[in-house]
């Protein structure tokens, strides 16, 4: 177990990387503390996998240093760094059997037989294969294959870190429940450094105290899931957390207040002046379809999904989702929205503005 | 639907029939037709039953033959499979230099035979060959005419001079389609270099390796053209296999009776090799499965 440091990190698969853009992994500083379980959150391709190689040493850094515990392992080879990780595909070794499989990595670590019998044993009953450890990997299932990678990077108990890359990708959705609660309280009993990389939203916020949100190459905001809910410091967030996303209003802002499309809309905060591209920022739960004062909408379309409603409504030509309570009478003159004041947050060039107390 | 029935379409058939008939069928048949015949001259041939059969197999000659037949496909077979193996483990995996070793490796498979072997007939001369001459230089005694050692040497090293490319270049097909998340699993269960390959490597390139050593024991199991051109079958019998020594029988001694029970055994002992061969891959495969 220890604590992670990236200090100046970056990567590019091309040899004489020239532009920002050549950069897989954009310059990249951050403490992954000890102890902590962090979901590494993006879409497919902004350099999550990437970041998670160059931290298990299978990849090596274009530039920047990698320290464990204030040591310096940029050099190391994986084996020195002592990292189990699970990858996105199942990997099992397909003429050993399912208990070989599990004891592999402590084997090669040379741990003695009654401790690699015991500790078989606890994974197994861990990921439900008791009952086949004497059959060869081989004929297995796909699902049943990523168990086994997934027993085979829990195995060991001394790691550094925990690292996995969508390990939940090719498992049913019943196993996939069970699996995360299982990672959670493996978590919770031996407080391993974790890093969970997903790009499902869900996935990462039940699993993580802190999810770290990746976009092209970039961390752009690191939080606990109801930070990035209610301040999501870039758009980016915005839109890719939260069911549907957040809403993107252009607007021209001066003080406390905003203007879009000559209406008024009332800001939390007061802002200087802001130049460039200004937008502002507002979840579907906190704006409300209301016959009373506000925005003018017209109403496309209301989705009941169960536990509430999506109303998805033209907002000066532009869409505007809303999430109405799932009682909510929905009536013809409800046309207009009001947003809730605390909740609008305003951006410039895609990243949040602070502003001060109004 | 109803089918329309029109058995005339066998009419189609007819013509490969025909050349197969004439190519191989009918050849074959006068094989057959020679073993169970024997003759003394002037065209006339009489009924001898199983004879020649129950002769050959009593015979030392063919015995002594197979042996040494065994041994050749078992020493090849012995130095080119791992030898292959090790060439493609150590193959760079892509770029130029990957297209540039392929390329040199698939150079021997494109020589004819009896030039493969006129080169080495040369090659080990120690009056003119590089080879013959340079051992001759060094004190080593070395002449592959007068000794068994040397000739067997010679015939060996040419095969595997010949052949390893192509246990090479299967093999490397093999690894190549190797995913690297395998290798990467393997680094972060921190397994040694022997446990990649016994693990890894050994198993996905089990399927290819099995056609590597089918292929190169029933291509070396009826040799002829090589070691018949360095050797001529000497010194003495010392290497004179199967394939030569039935040529020496059919058109040296022009025993033709003999000769055709024997061809008929070779070949029945080269299917029922490849017979086990494939059964054994295939039950291999199934109890894996």
């Amino acid at each position: 177990m220890a604590k992670i440091t990236l200090d100046n990190l970056a990567h590019s698969y091309l040899p004489n990387p020239k532009s920002e853009a050549d950069f897989a992994l954009k310059e990249l500083n951050h403490d992954w503390a000890d102890g902590e379980a962090y979901a590494l959150l993006g879409a497919s391709g902004c350099g999550k996998s990437t970041l998670l190689n160059i931290i298990s040493g299978l990849l090596h850094p274009s530039q920047g240093r990698i320290l464990f515990d204030g040591k310096d392992v940029t050099q190391s080879s994986t084996a020195d760094r002592n990292i189990a990780q699970v990858f996105q595909f199942p990997v099992v070794y397909d003429t050993m059997t399912v208990h070989d499989n599990l004891a592999f990595p402590l084997r090669n670590r040379g741990e003695p037989a009654s401790y690699v019998a015991e500790r078989v044993q606890k994974i197994a009953q861990m990921i439900g294969m008791e009952d086949v450890l004497n059959k060869r990997a081989r004929g297995l299932t796909a699902d049943a294959k990523q168990k086994i990678s997934l027993g085979r990077g829990m195995v060991r108990e001394d790691v550094n870190a925990l690292l996995f890359d969508e390990p939940l990708t090719v498992i049913d959705p019943h196993m996939k429940w069970e699996l995360r609660t299982q990672l959670k309280s493996l978590h919770h009993e031996f407080g391993h450094t974790m890093i969970y990389v997903t790009h499902d939203q869900t996935e990462a916020l039940t699993f993580a105290d802190k999810v770290v949100v990746m976009h092209d190459g970039r961390v752009v905001q690191i939080g606990t899931p109801q930070e990035l809910f209610e301040r999501p410091e870039h758009t980016f967030v915005g839109y890719f957390i939260g069911s549907p996303g957040m809403n993107l209003i252009p607007a021209s802002v001066a003080g406390t207040q905003a203007t879009v499309h000559g209406a008024q809309v009332a800001l939390g905060q007061r802002y200087g002046a802001l130049s460039g591209d200004v937008k502002l920022g507002v979840r579907p739960e906190f704006v409300t379809l209301t016959d009373g004062d506000g925005l003018p909408v017209k109403v496309r379309r209301v989705e009941d999904v169960g536990r509430h409603k999506i109303i998805r409504a033209d907002l000066f030509g532009n869409e505007i989702n809303i999430v109405a309570a799932e009682g909510t009478e929905i009536s013809p003159d409800m046309t207009r929205v009001a947003f809730d004041t605390a909740q609008v947050n305003v951006y410039v060039d895609d990243w949040r503005q602070q502003g001060e107390a109004a | 639907m109803n089918k329309t029935v029109n058995q005339k379409a066998w009419f189609l058939v007819l013509p490969v029939l025909l050349l197969v008939a004439f190519s191989a069928v009918i050849p074959l048949m006068t094989v057959v037709n020679y073993s169970v015949q024997d003759t003394f001259g002037q065209n006339q041939f009489f009924w001898a039953g199983l004879e020649w059969f129950e002769e050959m197999l009593h015979s030392d000659r063919m015995w002594d033959a197979l042996g040494r037949q065994l041994m050749f496909s078992g020493i090849i077979l012995a130095i080119e499979i791992p030898l292959g193996i090790f060439v493609a483990l150590n193959m760079p995996k892509s770029g130029f230099w990957s297209s540039f070793c392929l390329v040199l490796m698939s150079l021997p498979l494109l020589i004819p035979w009896n030039v493969v072997g006129t080169i080495w007939q040369i090659f080990g001369r120690v009056d003119i060959g590089l080879l013959g001459y340079t051992l001759d230089k060094l004190g080593i005694s070395y002449n592959y005419t007068q000794d068994t050692f040397a000739a067997w040497a010679t015939v060996v090293v040419m095969d595997v001079w010949h052949w390893t490319s192509l246990v090479a270049l299967l093999a490397f097909a093999g690894l190549k389609s190797i995913p690297d998340a395998y290798y990467q699993a393997a680094k972060i269960d921190q397994a040694s270099r022997w446990k990649v390959f016994r693990f890894i490597e050994l198993p996905k390139m089990a399927g290819v390796l099995m056609i590597a050593i089918l292929l190169r024991f029933m291509d070396s199991f009826m040799i002829y053209t090589e070691p018949f051109v360095v050797t001529g079958g000497g010194p003495g019998n010392a290497t004179t296999l199967l394939s030569i020594d039935l040529v020496k029988m059919a058109l040296g001694q022009f025993d033709l009776g003999p000769a055709a029970a024997f061809s008929l055994m070779y070949f029945l002992v080269i299917l029922l090799i490849s017979w086990v061969f494939y059964t054994v891959m295939t039950t291999l495969d199934a109890k894996e499965g």
